[in-house]
């Protein structure tokens, strides 16, 4: 279980995403950059041309790494080529959500969470 | 029986027999306690899991009118802002925060978004034309943003929730079958060793008795033997038979008494 002082800080969202969501997303408001020495930036765009590894890269720095982010969001068909990273992950902080995109429709047969819940049901 | 099942490595004596009765007594409380904790975590467990059914639905909508509205800016801009934006991104507008929330002894996180004041990355957005839609189309990706927060919330006490009814569940289950069947063998051996006891005892005693009973009946045998023998020895010869009797009786008549030194 997360200790309590380990959600206090987490006030960012994030975002793994295809350029609309992102777009949409970061015009809500949530972008955020850090401060100069390292320029982090809390989003990550991905099209068809950015390899699994830098997903996998941005993934982890969203969820271990960073100490600020308390929901990180992700496009379902990226997540889907990451698939084994975000099953197996079962942190509760920071909590991964998936997001449909404009080209996917969202599938719930998909989401792990979803699975769990319906695997929990006997569905 | 007292050696069959698993049980504690205890003397079997009086007191820890007490030891096991009140820790009996614990247990079927704090298993009556759990059960009744894991009952109470379960119902909200099914609350949250049918809302998190809900509120995927309900994003899925949302998210399909805000990626409309998005279309509409670019239209309306006249070509893609995604890397003017991404750019103009500097602090965060739109945070969260996290509040907590007890259930039944559980810390449950909820997230709450707010705004914070003063800072707009996204002045510049849609100042040549478009700016109408850029405006609609933030209001609609925050109140989007809203609702992922909602379920981010709701997927973070379901995921703790789920973890914590586990383990509690697992004590639940480690008491039921391993601790009290355990103690119950505790206290039935100890009860066992210690009839056992009482009765070894008892037959103590017993043989004790008997023993005394069989050399007062040797003794008595023996007397009345004696008497009778004596009392032939009597009929035949009186004389003999009253001065060995008379001897040691009359003390009187005794001559002189040995001085006594200490």
């Amino acid at each position: 279980m997360a200790s309590q002082a380990d959600y206090r800080d987490r006030q960012f969202l994030a975002v793994i995403g295809d350029e609309d969501s992102v777009t949409g997303l970061l015009l809500a408001g949530i972008g955020h950059v850090t401060a100069p020495p390292d320029n982090q930036k809390n989003f990550l765009v991905v099209d068809a041309k950015t390899d699994t590894a830098s997903i996998e890269a941005a993934f982890e720095r969203f969820t271990t790494e960073r100490k600020d982010i308390g929901i990180v969001l992700i496009n379902q068909h990226i997540a889907d080529r990451i698939r084994n990273r975000v099953d197996t992950y079962t942190q509760a902080f920071p909590t991964i959500l998936e997001i449909p995109s404009k080209d996917h429709p969202y599938d719930p047969e998909k989401d792990s969470v979803l699975r769990r819940v319906r695997r929990l049901f006997g569905e | 029986m007292s050696g069959a099942g698993d049980r504690e490595a205890v003397f079997p004596t009086r007191q820890s027999l007490g030891i096991m009765k009140a820790k009996l007594k614990g247990a079927e409380t704090g298993h009556s306690l759990l059960k009744r904790k894991s009952e109470a975590l379960t119902k909200r467990f099914r609350d949250i899991t049918r809302r998190i059914d809900e509120a995927k639905r309900k994003m899925g909508r949302v998210m399909q009118i805000a990626s409309l509205s998005l279309a509409e800016v670019t239209y309306a801009v006249g070509g893609n802002i995604g890397y003017q934006i991404q750019e103009s991104a500097k602090s965060a507008r739109f945070r969260i925060r996290a509040k907590q929330e007890n259930v039944s002894g559980v810390l449950l996180p909820a997230f709450e978004s707010y705004l914070t004041e003063g800072n707009n990355d996204f002045a510049m957005t849609g100042l040549g034309k478009g700016g109408q839609q850029v405006q609609r189309c933030r209001e609609t990706y925050a109140r989007a943003v809203e609702a992922l927060v909602e379920l981010a919330s709701l997927q973070t006490a379901f995921v703790i929730l789920d973890e914590v009814i586990k383990v509690v569940n697992r004590r639940v289950n480690a008491i039921e079958h391993v601790i009290i069947p355990r103690t119950e063998n505790t206290i039935k051996y100890i009860n066992s060793e210690l009839d056992e006891l009482d009765r070894e005892e008892f037959y103590r005693l017993k043989k004790v008795a008997n023993k005394k009973q069989r050399d007062t009946a040797a003794a008595d045998a023996e007397m009345k033997k004696r008497k009778e023998e004596s009392e032939e020895k009597g009929e035949e010869n009186v004389a003999p038979e009253a001065e060995d009797s008379a001897g040691p009786t009359d003390l009187l008549a005794a001559a002189e008494d040995e001085d006594v030194i200490f």
